[in-house]
């Protein structure tokens, strides 16, 4: 902490950049007990993420097991086409922030730029599809949570609580899309500064990980909401 | 990579840190304010983090005081056929004459004011995040918690949840009682918008929770100084691990309920809503889902000062030290599946079997912590000294609230006494009883560490002995109105309780000249207690044995290493102490068993 500038003084004396001269913090030994501290730490964090939506998947069994007719019948109004759209949307994007991870790794700092933009796209993709193809249209329609309901063809009186169920859901989703969103911004501007390199890729991977995340409960999602038979 | 520059080297010999005590003013008087507000070091934010929890304790008290008022004469309503006037007696937050409907409400407001700041903003980051920041890294001879700004963020973001709750009480308050239970909180006070602000503010706070636990956890797993395995750790430390494990798994859940919760008042998604087939009684679960595992959060770093106490101020090896280490650990896991009993009354039999069964299993651990504290004290010498008076008032208050938990765990005795006082007192027992207590020793048994100073014996007692008599007149009584039957959160009662809450409410007061003859004994410290040295107790743990009073901004001189078990008063001589001023205790005669 203290002692960057001297880090940075010297990197510029050499030619050689932050990445590769950072030390620690100076409460670490060294890099690799920072490293394995911060793994630690956004695994935990992680964890915190999966018990969150776990709470979520609870209360979506629950009301699935009472009202079985009010999900089959709000599920066939959901187009799964955009949902499996948004799957492969969001699957590619994973692709491109493991290969963001390796770039880091390998110090290839365009590549790294490169994926790291495309993530951001893909999420970027992601809300453009879900806010003009899905949200928009059901907003219009009246098919919308609770005490809003106002869709006319419906067949289970319970259907108002299917719709609050899937903006809650896909909207806590929709919200930590939007966030990593920010983080995928945050890390293209400390690329650019070339911040990351094979001895110091923390942030890379602990987003990365994070949007994994994100990328795994929407492949739950997806299933429970628009393939209900 | 020879030619990259490294920092090899530089722990053997800690370059040009400052040697100043990590309260030493940087500069002029904004300087000094600017260091506090954006500094990393543990140390400071614990303290600033006790100074807000005190302040937030003295807001809830002062809520508590008028509850207390309140409940001193029962509420009457007398109409006179004469002269055709309704007349309203005793009620303290009467607005308007002729209905006491209005000073319920106050009322409602009033306690769950208070419920939501102890709960939220006074226990639950009491004792981790002040004592604990302070003290952790120190404990394992680190220089400070593994994610320092981290830190810092979480120490904002309580700051920022406090000042939402407190708004939003300011706004009017919330009737929904601490537990936020659906349709209070989805349908009083419609159309404003303080509930969701209340609401959001202990969300919010779940975040601060979460960041402080998941720091911890990584401290403890990551900087332990050299040579301190995990069963050298002290006592304290192992509390604290349990209690940030539980932070970081149960708080998640309570975030999406609570989240949900906001949707629900706001969107009405229907999930706790009747009328569209959501369901109230699921509410509860999540709620106590989070909300049990959390009373552990509230009673393990208790547990952990009580351990440090006991030892230090007996000087005495801990009895049984795996077993109390454990024991954190089971507590931490039984925590998670016994919600259930909070809600004998409204889930269904089989159930409230099961939850009652596996209730029972929690006594288990925190009984073998009581009985290793009782075995270190036996045979000890004991010093009376305050912070040794706190120790055992937690011995003994804490002893009678987890008993009234088993009354509270078996089936047929809750359907009695379930929202009764019977239950208020449980709860005060062993939140304020023990948590508070040990939270009170903790502060007395650290002050020298924290702030240089010692404090004075006798008004040291005094406040004991005050908060200890203050507390038992306050909460026993309502054991026994509970048992009669007088139900909790009501502003008036039946003439037959009138006694106990006159009583319960005298003792409030003593209870309030004991915090008041603390807090002058605190000043009197910083102005003009004696200066402390930096062993003033005899201990063996780190931040005695390795570090200045106060420490200085990087803790230690030199890394250190750690040579002996942190209870080995047998065997070891304190180090910073004066010599003969902690004998060893005398060779056991040849044959003796040692333990
Ligand atoms: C020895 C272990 C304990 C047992 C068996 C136990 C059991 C219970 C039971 C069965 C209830 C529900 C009573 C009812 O509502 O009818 C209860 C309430 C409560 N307990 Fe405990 N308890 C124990 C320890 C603790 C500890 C250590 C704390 C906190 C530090 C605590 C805090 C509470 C609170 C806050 C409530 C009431 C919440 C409310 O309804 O507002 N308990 N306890
Ligand atoms: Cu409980």
């Amino acid at each position: 902490m203290s002692t960057l500038p001297a880090d940075k003084d010297l990197a510029s004396l050499q030619g050689l950049s932050y990445a590769e001269t950072y030390h620690a913090a100076e409460h670490f030994r060294d890099r690799d007990h920072e490293f394995d501290a911060v793994k630690m730490g956004v695994w935990l964090f992680l964890s915190t993420e999966i018990l969150l939506f776990s709470g979520l998947f609870v209360f979506y069994a629950v009301m699935r097991m009472l009202y079985p007719e009010a999900f089959i019948h709000g599920s066939s109004l959901l187009d799964w086409r955009w949902g499996l759209i948004n799957t492969v949307v969001l699957l590619l994007s994973s692709f491109t922030v493991a290969a963001a991870v390796r770039d880091a790794q390998l110090g290839r700092q365009f590549w790294l730029k490169v994926n790291i933009a495309l993530t951001f796209l893909f999420g970027l993709a992601f809300l453009a599809i879900k806010f003009v193809f899905e949200y928009y249209p059901k907003w219009q329609e009246g098919k919308l949570p609770g005490m809003f309901y106002s869709y006319p063809n419906w067949e289970s009186p319970y259907e108002p609580l299917w719709w609050g169920l899937y903006w809650g859901a896909t909207g806590v989703h929709a919200s930590h899309v939007i966030i990593g969103m920010g983080l995928f911004a945050w890390l293209y501007i400390r690329a650019q500064k070339g911040h990351f390199g094979p001895r110091h890729y923390n942030a890379v991977e602990g987003v990365g990980l994070y949007w994994h995340i994100v990328d795994i409960v929407w492949i739950f999602l997806f299933p429970m909401l628009y393939l209900i038979h | 990579m020879a030619s990259i520059p490294t920092k090899a080297g530089s722990h053997a010999h800690d370059h040009g840190h400052d040697d100043h005590s990590y309260l030493h003013p940087k500069g002029g008087f904004i300087a000094t304010i600017w260091d506090w507000a954006s500094t990393v070091d543990h140390k400071k934010i614990g303290m600033m983090y006790l100074v807000a929890v005190l302040f937030m304790f003295f807001l809830g008290g002062v809520a508590a005081l008028a509850v207390r008022l309140e409940l001193m004469e029962p509420t009457r309503v007398i109409e006179n056929q004469a002269t055709k006037t309704v007349q309203v007696t005793g009620q303290l937050f009467n607005t308007n004459p002729g209905s006491i409907a209005e000073g319920n409400v106050i009322y409602n407001r009033v306690f769950t004011l208070h419920g939501l700041i102890m709960v939220f903003l006074v226990i639950v980051p009491s004792i981790p995040a002040s004592l604990g920041n302070f003290l952790l890294p120190l404990m394992l001879g680190a220089k400070d918690v593994a994610f320092p700004k981290l830190n810092l963020l979480s120490w904002y973001i309580y700051l920022f949840g406090s000042l939402m709750a407190v708004s939003s009480a300011l706004a009017g308050g919330v009737d929904t009682g601490w537990t936020f239970y659906t349709p209070y909180s989805t349908m009083t006070d419609e159309g404003h918008w303080r509930v969701v602000m209340m609401i959001g503010s202990a969300f919010i706070l779940g975040f601060s929770s979460i960041l402080t636990g998941l720091n911890f956890v990584v401290t403890v797993h990551k900087l332990r100084a050299p040579g301190m395995g995990w069963f050298d750790m002290p006592l304290f430390v192992w509390g604290i691990y349990g209690t940030a494990i539980i932070q970081v798994l149960a708080t998640p859940v309570i975030g999406i309920t609570l989240l949900l919760l906001i949707f629900e008042r706001l969107f009405h998604i229907g999930i706790f809503d009747p009328r569209i087939g959501g369901d109230p009684v699921l509410f509860q679960h999540f709620f106590w889902f989070y909300s049990h595992p959390v009373v552990y959060v509230m009673i393990l770093p208790g547990m952990a000062i009580m351990s440090e106490l006991i030892a230090v101020h007996a000087r005495k090896k801990v009895f049984g030290y795996r077993a109390v280490a454990f024991s954190s650990l089971a507590i931490a896991g039984i925590s998670f599946v016994v919600w259930g009993h909070h809600m004998f009354t409204s889930e269904g039999e089989l159930a409230a079997t099961i939850f009652s069964a596996l209730t029972y299993l929690v006594a288990i651990p925190s009984a073998v912590k009581v009985f290793n504290w009782i075995a270190t004290l036996y045979g000890g010498s004991i010093k009376l000294n305050t912070t040794m008076l706190y120790a055992l008032g937690f011995l003994f208050l804490f002893s009678i609230g987890g008993l009234t938990g088993l009354f509270l765990g078996s089936l047929s005795t809750d359907l009695h006494l379930h929202d009764t006082y019977f239950v208020v007192a449980h709860f005060h027992y062993v939140m304020m009883g023990s948590t508070i207590i040990a939270f009170m020793g903790g502060i007395h048994h650290w002050w020298p560490k924290m702030t240089g100073k010692m404090f004075n014996e006798l008004w040291g007692s005094i406040g004991f002995w005050l908060v200890f008599i203050g507390f038992n007149v306050t909460f026993f009584p309502q054991f026994i109105m509970g048992s009669h039957g007088m139900p909790r959160r009501y502003a008036s009662y039946i003439d037959e309780f009138t006694i106990y809450h006159v009583i319960s409410t005298y003792g409030s007061w003593i209870l309030l000249a004991g915090f008041i003859v603390h807090l002058f004994n605190f000043v009197h410290s910083l102005v003009a207690g004696a200066k402390a040295p930096p062993n003033p107790w005899g201990a063996l743990t780190l931040e005695w044995t390795d570090a200045a009073s106060p420490p200085i901004t990087h803790n230690f001189h030199h890394e250190p290493i750690v040579t002996h078990g942190p209870y080995d008063y047998d065997d070891v001589v304190p180090p910073q102490t004066k010599p003969g001023e902690f004998p060893l205790p005398p060779p056991l005669p040849a044959g003796s068993a040692k333990h």
